[in-house]
């Protein structure tokens, strides 16, 4: 596993830049995640990143659009705006988690 | 592990020029549960990758955007090879009930919408849906009978005119 260097600190990632430790995640590690992507963090990034991380530690693994709308209660349009283009992997990169698994 | 610190940091791509322009067309012509599902997870999928999205829904794939029947889409083993039961089954009375029943239990078991909702979440994603002309003529369909999200009835050529450069897929 390669290690990169963001937010000052040494991070392990997979080879497109997700971390692969969700340990190595805290929430000055977003905001740098979310700058080299081109995202400034408000409220709204917020909930939608801390409902990533609480259901990840809960099952497992990364939730996708539809259980971040559905579950963590944020309309999909909403998201689309948020995290355009490709909210579900956008959401995982800056929340530190791997891609979602799931298609739907 | 190994330890190869490089600057700049790995940062993923994710709007690679490449990617920018992609337009995916999916027609839908079936009107049967299984074969509502490629269509509608395909679309989805495309969204999700930032691809713009049309479905244009022609002959039974009307099914899938008329309010009358669009929650109530069937599924039956009869002429399906694939259930590896015997096709005289197929034909007894309720047996398409209770297959429909079954796919729709697996895939809610997925946590994967009903079609409606499914169709929500995919204009919601910014997906265009479409409906064939031809196919509301012979229905004696309007738009009233659709699906609200559906933006119009629109001819064959329309909809090629629209979906110019885009990949195609047939379902």
């Amino acid at each position: 596993m390669p290690v990169t260097t963001i937010d000052n600190r040494q991070v392990h990632v997979n080879e497109e830049g997700f971390l692969t430790d969700p340990a190595e995640w805290d929430e000055a590690m977003g905001k740098a995640l979310a700058s080299q992507i081109g995202i400034d963090l408000g409220d709204e990034h917020w909930k939608a990143i801390r409902f990533l991380r609480e259901d990840f530690a809960a099952r497992g693994e990364t939730p996708t659009l539809r259980r971040v709308t559905v579950a963590g209660g944020i309309p999909t349009k909403q998201l689309f705006q948020l995290f355009p283009q490709k909210p579900a992997k956008k959401m995982a990169y800056v929340a530190g988690l791997p891609k979602p698994h799931g298609c739907v | 592990m190994t330890t190869t610190d490089s600057a700049p940091a790995i940062v993923p791509s994710f709007d690679t020029p490449s990617s920018e322009g992609r337009k995916l067309a999916i027609i839908c012509s079936k009107g049967s549960l299984d074969m509502a599902y490629p269509g509608l997870i395909l679309a989805n999928a495309a969204l999700g990758e930032g691809v713009e999205t049309h479905m244009f829904f022609t002959f039974w794939g009307f099914d899938m955007i008329n309010k009358k029947t669009m929650g109530d889409l069937k599924f039956t083993p009869l002429g399906n090879t694939a259930t590896h039961m015997p096709q005289g089954l197929g034909g007894i009375p309720g047996i398409t009930h209770m297959a429909t029943s079954k796919l729709k239990k697996s895939i809610a078991d997925l946590d994967v919408p009903e079609v409606p909702e499914f169709l929500e979440q995919i204009v919601a994603s910014g997906g265009h849906l479409w409906a064939c002309r031809m196919s509301a003529d012979m229905n004696h369909l309007t738009e009233e009978d659709l699906y609200d999200e559906v933006e119009a009835i629109i001819s064959a050529s329309d909809f090629i005119e629209k979906t110019e450069g885009a990949q195609l897929l047939f379902i």
